[in-house]
């Protein structure tokens, strides 16, 4: 197949097919109004009867239309897809999407091998069939849903990629509430041709991706193998959330090892060996992307913690420890270097070892000094800031500032900020300088976790 | 590419399923691993003969396309130290339904693992390494990778154990020589690259191992 889906997801001309002339809410229409009206692209409407729609010409075909097609949508019913199909090979489109279900998922197989075989042999890349198709911000999308029910996010650089669209669309309104950006999002479906590993390959080499995230249900025949191959050499930090984890009936074996390898301990160790971060649910998915969105180096997980309240301070160590995270002591000469940088009001009070407590009387520059000598010393790798914006010595300018300290070290920073609307401005502040943010302690330290990838154990 | 006589003990197997114990030592022989001096005998005379060449105690085990699981059916008993007993294990062996010999092995002392291997659907051959012995479905302390492997991912899997302290020595007890477990897993994952369209998965349980090496005691290779 064609490794070149630049036509399929950067399109500059497409079409619709499918689209009824009577029916507004059918989702050709859907697809078709949104990227009339809503995105640059050249779209043009396919109807066998031909016609005008609200006095747009309707194309008998995609082979009709008097200019050259990059990417073809097809939603007719699933017979009628073979067809339209060799109509988009015989036209030389570059890519389509196959929206229309009826294919393996309800006993079809048989239709599905034929336009698998159909598209192989033409080189025609498509994604389908039974799926939403893709979402690129202020490019395209095909999803069916009317923009005015979706919850979209920002243009951003994390792809996310997911057999189901019910959990694309999902996972999409939960980015949009995290500040996370898509560069991309792809619901594959029955993934009859163009499936994760393709789409990885692909997304490798996209200047816009920086994380590249899967919701997987399953890998056919050996497809595990290349998956991880392929993410072994990809130098952008990848995400998988597995679902189906609970092995389906326990079917007696002969073997220790082969009751012992179940389906989902493979998964789980082969995406660990290939330095894949495999996100345990929902909400670690969330926070994976949105660190490694943010930083892609890979740490050992030794961390620096900064705080305003000792009780933070005991609650981030013992969720840090609970993930496999270490939090080094410092050495008497660090304590005596920091204290005096620090205002003389909190020098006599201020606990410096680590996690280093400042105390409710600290200013912006405790903060920044202590960043600053945690972000200098060797046996520290990542720091976790606990903000309490409450203590009257915090401006909004902090999240910013502490922002800026990154770029001297390199070593990764993550913040808790609690009572989020509240605090806005001084979590902008962080999120606008890609210093992630989380309103739960939890949160905060599984965003630390993600970078440590590479963990075989 | 396998060797001829490999494919051949493989393509016997087939009517059963699996390897016989004696046949899967030889294949695991043939590929660089090492197993226990050990004898397939057909009457109690060679057994004999084999015990007094090794000199007692010595384990005998039943071999039977019957009988997968031999110590779950008492087909195996250790520590034999005299030809009386070995004499009157031959005879009991002899009367189980598909008799087909007893396998009479040196007494080999030390710590008891597991290396498996496996076909997975999704991603094709895969090593298992654990402690072993007959708890290892109770205290499932494993780590699995995705083969080949090599040295630096065996040194891993040893980390990854709760008992991997136990191996590299732990108070005062002698580390294992771990240079002889790298030898047998990196040659255990050639061996199943190369059978791996054949077999459905193996067990070397257990492989046990000690400051002056590790030994393959028993192998189970089941067939696809």
């Amino acid at each position: 197949m064609k490794t070149n889906f630049k036509q399929l997801f950067k399109p500059r001309t497409m079409a619709v097919v499918g689209v009824s002339l009577s029916n507004d809410r059918h989702p050709a229409n859907v697809i078709y109004h949104k990227l009339l009206l809503r995105y640059p692209v050249k779209v043009y409407a396919v109807n066998p009867r031909g016609g005008e729609l609200r006095r747009e010409t309707v194309y008998t075909s995609v082979s009709a239309i008097p200019d050259q097609i990059d990417h073809v949508v097809i939603a007719v019913r699933a017979e009628y897809v073979p067809a339209v199909l060799s109509d988009c090979i015989r036209s030389n489109a570059g890519g389509a999407t196959v929206i229309s279900g009826g294919f393996a998922e309800s006993g079809r197989r048989d239709l599905q091998d034929q336009i698998t075989d159909m598209a192989e042999t033409a080189g025609l890349p498509l994604i389908g069939p039974n799926c939403l198709g893709i979402y690129a911000p202020r490019h395209f999308d095909t999803f069916f849903l009317p923009g005015e029910r979706l919850v979209r996010p920002e243009a951003g650089n994390v792809a996310l990629i997911s057999q189901s669209g019910g959990v694309l669309v999902d996972q999409l309104v939960k980015f949009a509430g995290q500040g996370i950006g898509v560069s991309v999002a792809v619901s594959i479906g029955n993934k009859a041709v163009v499936r994760e590993t393709h789409l990885l390959r692909y997304l490798a080499r996209d200047p816009h991706t920086r994380v590249i995230a899967f919701y997987i249900e399953g890998f056919g025949p050996n497809e595990g193998r290349d998956f991880v191959q392929a993410a072994a050499r990809c130098n952008k930090p990848v995400v998988v959330l597995k679902a189906g984890k609970s092995a389906s009936g326990s079917r007696a074996v002969a073997s220790h090892t082969a009751s012992l390898a179940g389906d989902y301990a493979v998964f789980s160790q082969i995406m660990a060996q290939h330095g894949v971060a495999e996100a345990r649910n929902e909400y670690e998915l969330i926070s994976f992307c949105e660190a490694l969105s943010c930083y892609q180096h890979t740490i050992e997980g030794n961390v620096g913690i900064i705080t305003v309240s000792g009780g933070h301070g005991a609650l981030a160590v013992d969720t840090c420890r609970q993930h496999g995270l270490n939090i080094p002591s410092m050495p008497q000469s660090f304590e005596d270097g920091l204290r005096k940088k620090l205002n003389p009001s909190i020098r006599s009070i201020a606990a410096l070892s680590n996690p280093i407590d400042l105390t409710g009387s600290a200013t912006d520059e405790d903060f920044i000094a202590s960043a600053n000598a945690l972000s200098m010393a060797d046996a520290i790798d990542s720091l976790l800031v606990l903000l309490l914006p409450y203590s009257p010595g915090l401006s909004s300018d902090l999240g910013a500032r502490l922002g800026h300290v990154y770029r001297k070290k390199e070593k990764p920073l993550v913040a808790y900020v609690p009572h989020v609307e509240k605090y806005r401005m001084l979590i902008e502040g962080f999120e606008l300088n890609r210093v992630p943010v989380s309103n739960a302690i939890e949160g905060a330290v599984l965003m630390v976790e993600a970078l440590r990838r590479w963990q075989p154990c | 590419m396998l060797k001829k006589a490999i494919r051949e003990t493989i393509h016997r197997s087939r009517s059963h399923g699996w390897v016989l114990e004696p046949e899967a030592k030889e294949i695991l022989s043939a590929a660089g691993i090492r197993v226990p001096r050990f004898r397939w005998a057909h009457s109690a005379e060679e057994a004999l003969e084999f015990a007094s060449a090794v000199t007692y105690p010595v384990v005998a085990k039943l071999v039977s396309p019957d009988v997968i699981h031999k110590s779950e059916a008492n087909g195996v008993a250790v520590g034999i130290a005299s030809d009386r007993q070995l004499r009157s294990t031959y005879q009991r062996f002899s009367r189980r339904k598909a008799f087909a010999g007893v396998l009479v092995e040196e007494m080999v002392q030390g710590m008891e693992l597991i290396v498996g291997g496996k076909v997975d659907r999704q991603f094709g051959p895969v090593i298992l390494l654990g402690m072993g012995g007959t708890g290892v479905e109770i205290y499932k302390d494993t780590t699995l990778r995705m083969a080949p492997i090599k040295e630096k991912d065996v040194l891993s899997m040893v980390n990854c154990l709760t008992a991997g302290r136990l191996l590299q020595g732990f108070r005062g007890e002698a580390a294992i020589d771990m240079e002889s477990l790298v030898d047998l897993m990196v040659a255990f994952s050639n061996l199943l690259m190369k059978m791996a369209g054949l077999i459905e998965s193996v067990d070397l349980n257990p492989v046990i191992c000690s400051s002056s090496g590790c030994l393959v005691a028993d192998a189970r290779i089941i067939l696809a």
